[in-house]
C-alpha cells in the first residue's frame, strides 16, 4: 500500500514537473477536416467496348468509351460512341460532355450536351443536343444509362443501355447487353424515323488479363424499327444486322 | 527538482529490474534479459530507454525489403520492418527522438498509449508532422502497461512496413507469469503503390476480390440446395446490388502477409523448451483490410491481454484480431515439436505462419486454408437468412460440438439467444449518397466469433469472452450518449461516419474533460471496420460492469450496435477513425475534442 502511494505521489511529481515543460506548451493546429484524401479527384477513362464487328460486309470498327474527372458526388462524364466504316469511308461519331452528380448511392444524374458527326466520302453532317440523363447501377446488378435528348431543332429523342456482368470463372465474365433508342419527331436527314429506332442486342464474353486489359470476342444483333428501318432500306442497307465481334475492353 | 525526481524513479526503476530478473533467473537461467523479448532466433534490434533523460533514437527512412525472395521498397525505422521493438516501463518519463528521413512528411502514433496530445502524433490533429530531415522530441510519462504498437499517421506510409511492436513493463509484478515471450506483429505487405490501390479500389468495385460466386460455384449451389433456393440467395444479393463474398477490400490478390515481416516462406522462427510458458503478443499491424484468424494448431492458447490490458485468462483454439487490436496469449507447449502459428485473412486468401519449435530451422505441417465464407443476410442487418437450410445447419454443428467442451456449449447457447433477440430497429435517416445500406436491425454479435468462424468446432474467441483484471476507475453510469454510424458505399469507395466523409463536417466531435459517457457505433455496412479512438479507453459494454474490458480498437462485425463507456480524462483534439488505411483516408474519419469547461483543450489534468 505504502509502495503504491508512494509511486502516485513520485508520478504526480514527475507530471506536475513534465507538464511544465516548454514542450508541451506546444499548440496543436487548428481543427482542419482537410487532412484526409476523402476529397481527392481522379480521373478515369475507359474503353468499354473497342472491337471489329464482322457482318455482311460493312464490318465497322466500333468504339465506346466514357470516363470522368471528378470527385466522388460531383463530376464532369464524358462520353463517345461511335463506330467507322472500314470497307468504305464512312462513319459517325457521338460525343457528349455531361455535368454528373450523384443522387443516390448508386445513381447520377447528368446534363450537358451532345454532338453528333457522320460523315461519308461525299459529305459530313453534324447537330448538337441538350442531355439530361441518369446513370448508375440498378437493383439486379444491371448497369443502366438512359438520357433524353433535345436537338438543336427542337427534336426529342431518347436512349437506353444497360449491361450485366457475371463471372463465369474469376477471369472469364459474360456480358449481355441492350441498347434502344427511340425519338418523338422524325429526322430523315439522319435517317431517324418517329417511334422506336433500334434494339441492339449483344453477348460478350471477356478475359481478364488484368483487370484493366481484357481481349474478348462476341456477337452484336441490330434490328432498326419502323420508320428507321425503312430509311435504312431505302439507302440500300439491311435493317438487321448480326455481327461476330472481336475487341478489347481497356481501362484507367 | 525534476532531476531529483528522475533519480529517485531511476533508482526504484533500477531495484525493480533487479527484481525481476532474479526472478527470471530462478526460472531459466539460460536467457538474458531482453533477448527474451526479441524477434525470435534473428538479431533483431530492441530499444530501451538510454541516458538520465530515457531517450530513444528512432529514424524513418526508405529501404529495400525482401520479402519471400521478392525486393521491394519499405519505410523502415532503423533500417528494420517491422520498425524495432520498444521497451518502455512503467513510471518513466521518456524521450523519443524522431528524426525523418524520408522525402516527405512522417509521424508516429503511440497506439493506445495515454498521453498528452500533442505528443499524439497525427498530422493535421495533434501536430503539424515531421518535415523532411527534421526531428521531432515525442516527450510523455508513460502510465500504463501492456502489449502496444506505433505507426505512421502520414498518408499511406503505413502499408510500406512503418510499423512496429511497444512493450510496456508494468511496474508492479505482472500478474502474467511466462517464461518467455515473442512479439508476433502480423501485417500485409503490397509489392504495388499503395496509391495505385486505393485508386484501383476507387474505380472498379472489387478489384482485388479474386474469390467471387461464380458460374461454376453456381451450379454446385443448384446440386447442394436446389434450383429454387439457390437462385432466390443469388437475387437476393442482386437485388441489394451487394456481393455476398465482399469480404476484404484487399486481399491475397497484392498481398503477401506477414508475421513479423516474414512471409509465409521465410517462416518466421520462435523457440521453446519444453514445458515453458510461452507469451505471444500478437499485434495485427495491417494497413490494408487485413483481419487475421490466429491459431497454432495443438496448442490451446490462453488470452492474458487484449488492446494492452490484462484480461481473465481465457482457454481458446482461435481468435480473430481485427486491425490495430492487440491480443497476448499464453501457450505452454508439452511436447518437443515444431507448432505453426497460422494467421489466415478473413477471406481466405492468404495466410502468414511462423513456427514456435525447440529448435532453430524446425518447421510445422501448415493447415490448408479453410474455405471462404459468404455474407449472411444477417450481415445485412435482417432478421432471417433467406438461406434458412445453411443457418439450421450451423447451429446444428455448434450443438453437436456443445457437449465437447464447455466454450463451445456457451457458444451455441449465445446463438440460441441471439435467434430470439430483439434487435435495435434503424432510424429514418439513411445517410445519403455515401451509404449504400444501414443496418434494418442491428445486432449485439458479442458472442459470435465472426464470420467463417466458430462453426468448425474449434473453440474461438468472443467479445463476450473478455473480462477485465483490473476493475475501470469511473464507476458512474453515462451520463449522455453519443451514436455514430459506419457508413460506406463500396460502389464508389466512400467510406463515412453516418454518410458524411471528414471533408463534409464543420468541426470536431465534443467530448466533455471528464464527462462519463456511452459511446455507441452501428455498422451500417456489411465488412468488419476496427474503429480506433485515440487519448482514451473505450470500456466495451459486454455485461461485466466494472470489470468491462478496455479497448483502444473495437472491431465491428456488419450490423452490429457497440456501446462503450467513456470517461475523456485527457484534454486535446483526438483521431476516431477506421483503422483501415484505405477507410480512414477515404473519410471515415473524425476528431473527438476535449475540451474543459471553459472551452480550453490545453493543460493536461490527470487526476
Amino acid at each position: 500500500m505504502i509502495n503504491r502511494t508512494a509511486t502516485f505521489i513520485l508520478t504526480m511529481f514527475a507530471i506536475i514537473a513534465f507538464t511544465q515543460s516548454s514542450v508541451l506548451a506546444q499548440k496543436a493546429p487548428p481543427f482542419s477536416n482537410d487532412i484526409m484524401m476523402d476529397n481527392h479527384t481522379y480521373v478515369f477513362f475507359m474503353a468499354d467496348r473497342f472491337e471489329y464487328n464482322m457482318n455482311s460486309g460493312l464490318n465497322p470498327l466500333v468504339l465506346d468509351a466514357q470516363g470522368y474527372i471528378g470527385k466522388d458526388l460531383n463530376k464532369f462524364w464524358f462520353k463517345a460512341e461511335g463506330e467507322a466504316l472500314t470497307a468504305e469511308a464512312e462513319g459517325e461519331m457521338e460525343l457528349q460532355g455531361l455535368y454528373s452528380k450523384a443522387i443516390s448511392a448508386y445513381f447520377d444524374v447528368q446534363a450537358g450536351i451532345r454532338y453528333d458527326v457522320a460523315y461519308n466520302a461525299d459529305d459530313s453532317q453534324s447537330r448538337g443536343f441538350a442531355v439530361i440523363g441518369l446513370q448508375g447501377l440498378a437493383p439486379y446488378l444491371f448497369e443502366l444509362d438512359g438520357a433524353l435528348f433535345v436537338s438543336e431543332a427542337g427534336d426529342i429523342s431518347a436512349s437506353l443501355e444497360a449491361e450485366y456482368d457475371f463471372p463465369i470463372t474469376q477471369r472469364l465474365w459474360g456480358q449481355p447487353r441492350f441498347e434502344t433508342s427511340l425519338a418523338v419527331q422524325e429526322v430523315e436527314q439522319w435517317g431517324v424515323g418517329s417511334g422506336f429506332n433500334n434494339v441492339q442486342l449483344g453477348f460478350r464474353l471477356r478475359y481478364e488479363i488484368k483487370r484493366e486489359f481484357a481481349p474478348y470476342v462476341g456477337i452484336s444483333w441490330n434490328r432498326k424499327l419502323g420508320q428507321t428501318a425503312d430509311f435504312t432500306r431505302g439507302e440500300g442497307g439491311d435493317a438487321s444486322v448480326f455481327g461476330l465481334v472481336g475487341g478489347v475492353r481497356m481501362w484507367f | 527538482m525534476s532531476d531529483n525526481n528522475n533519480n529517485n524513479m531511476d533508482r526504484r526503476t533500477f531495484l525493480r529490474y533487479a527484481g525481476s530478473l532474479a526472478a527470471f533467473a530462478g526460472a531459466s537461467a539460460v536467457l538474458p534479459g531482453y533477448a527474451l523479448a526479441g524477434f525470435g532466433s534473428e538479431k533483431r534490434e530492441v530499444l530501451t530507454p538510454q541516458g538520465p533523460d530515457n531517450v530513444i533514437d528512432l529514424t524513418i527512412g526508405r529501404m529495400p525489403k525482401v520479402i519471400d525472395g521478392k525486393r521491394g521498397e519499405a519505410i523502415g525505422i532503423n533500417g528494420s520492418v517491422p520498425a524495432p521493438l520498444i521497451r518502455l516501463k512503467e513510471g518513466q518519463d521518456v524521450l523519443l527522438r524522431v528524426k525523418n528521413e524520408l522525402d516527405e512528411t512522417t509521424s508516429i502514433h503511440w497506439h493506445g498509449i495515454l498521453l498528452p496530445f500533442q505528443m499524439d502524433g497525427v498530422p493535421g490533429v495533434s501536430f503539424d508532422g515531421i518535415e523532411p530531415g527534421t526531428t521531432f522530441e515525442y516527450r510523455y510519462p508513460v502510465r500504463q502497461s501492456g502489449t502496444y504498437w506505433y505507426h505512421s499517421h502520414s498518408g499511406l506510409q503505413e502499408q510500406l512496413g512503418h510499423y512496429g511492436p511497444m512493450i510496456i513493463d508494468p511496474a508492479d509484478e505482472d500478474p502474467v507469469e511466462y517464461d518467455r515471450e515473442y512479439p508476433v506483429v502480423l501485417s500485409d505487405w503490397t509489392f504495388e503503390n499503395p496509391y495505385n490501390v486505393l485508386e484501383k479500389n476507387v474505380k472498379m468495385e472489387g478489384y482485388y476480390n479474386y474469390q467471387r460466386r461464380d458460374v461454376g460455384e453456381f451450379f454446385n449451389d443448384v446440386n447442394k440446395k436446389g434450383f429454387g433456393s439457390t437462385m432466390k440467395d443469388y437475387l437476393s444479393w442482386g437485388q441489394m446490388r451487394m456481393s455476398a463474398t465482399d469480404l476484404l477490400d484487399v486481399t491475397g490478390a497484392t498481398y503477401t502477409f506477414l508475421m513479423n515481416g516474414h512471409g509465409p516462406d521465410s517462416n518466421w522462427n520462435a523457440l521453446f523448451k519444453k514445458g515453458e510458458k510461452v507469451r505471444l503478443r500478437f499485434i495485427n499491424a495491417s494497413a490494408g483490410t487485413t483481419a487475421f484468424d490466429v491459431r497454432i494448431p495443438g496448442l490451446e492458447m490462453t488470452v492474458v491481454q487484449v488492446d494492452g490490458q490484462n484480461v481473465e485468462p481465457v482457454s481458446i483454439e482461435e481468435f480473430r484480431i481485427g486491425i490495430a487490436e492487440t491480443y497476448d496469449v499464453i501457450v505452454e507447449p508439452k511436447e518437443e515439436k515444431p507448432f505453426t502459428i497460422f494467421a489466415e485473412s478473413l477471406d481466405r486468401s492468404g495466410y502468414a505462419r511462423g513456427t514456435i519449435a525447440p529448435r532453430k530451422g524446425m518447421m510445422g505441417a501448415v493447415p490448408e486454408l479453410r474455405p471462404r465464407p459468404k455474407r449472411s443476410h444477417r450481415d445485412m442487418g435482417m432478421m432471417m437468412d433467406m438461406d434458412g437450410m445453411d443457418m439450421e445447419g450451423d447451429s446444428m454443428m455448434e450443438m453437436d460440438h456443445g457437449d465437447m467442451d464447455h466454450g463451445n456449449m456457451d457458444h451455441s447457447d449465445m446463438n440460441m439467444s441471439a435467434m430470439k433477440e430483439t434487435p435495435v430497429k434503424h432510424g429514418p435517416d439513411k445517410h445519403g449518397p455515401g451509404a449504400a445500406a444501414i443496418a434494418q436491425n442491428q445486432f449485439d454479435r458479442m458472442g459470435e466469433p465472426g464470420i467463417g468462424l466458430g462453426n468448425d468446432g474449434r473453440n474461438v474467441l468472443v467479445y463476450n469472452d473478455l473480462k477485465s483484471l483490473e476493475p475501470n476507475i469511473d464507476e458512474r453510469p453515462a451520463q449522455r450518449e453519443v451514436e455514430l454510424h459506419l457508413t460506406g458505399n463500396m460502389e464508389r469507395y466512400m467510406w463515412s461516419f453516418d454518410g458524411k466523409q471528414f471533408h463534409q463536417v464543420d468541426g470536431p466531435i465534443e467530448f466533455e474533460h471528464n464527462e462519463r459517457l456511452r459511446l455507441t457505433l452501428v455498422n451500417d455496412t456489411m465488412m468488419e471496420h476496427p474503429i480506433h479512438l485515440h487519448g482514451m479507453w473505450m470500456e466495451m459494454e459486454n455485461g461485466n460492469g466494472i470489470y468491462n474490458p478496455r479497448k483502444h480498437t473495437l472491431l465491428l462485425q456488419p450490423a452490429q450496435r457497440i456501446s462503450a463507456l467513456v470517461t475523456p480524462r485527457d484534454k486535446g483534439r483526438w483521431a476516431f477513425h477506421c483503422h483501415i488505411l484505405y477507410h480512414m483516408e477515404r473519410g471515415m474519419f473524425r476528431v473527438v475534442q476535449v475540451a474543459d469547461e471553459d472551452g480550453n483543450i490545453y493543460g493536461q489534468d490527470y487526476a
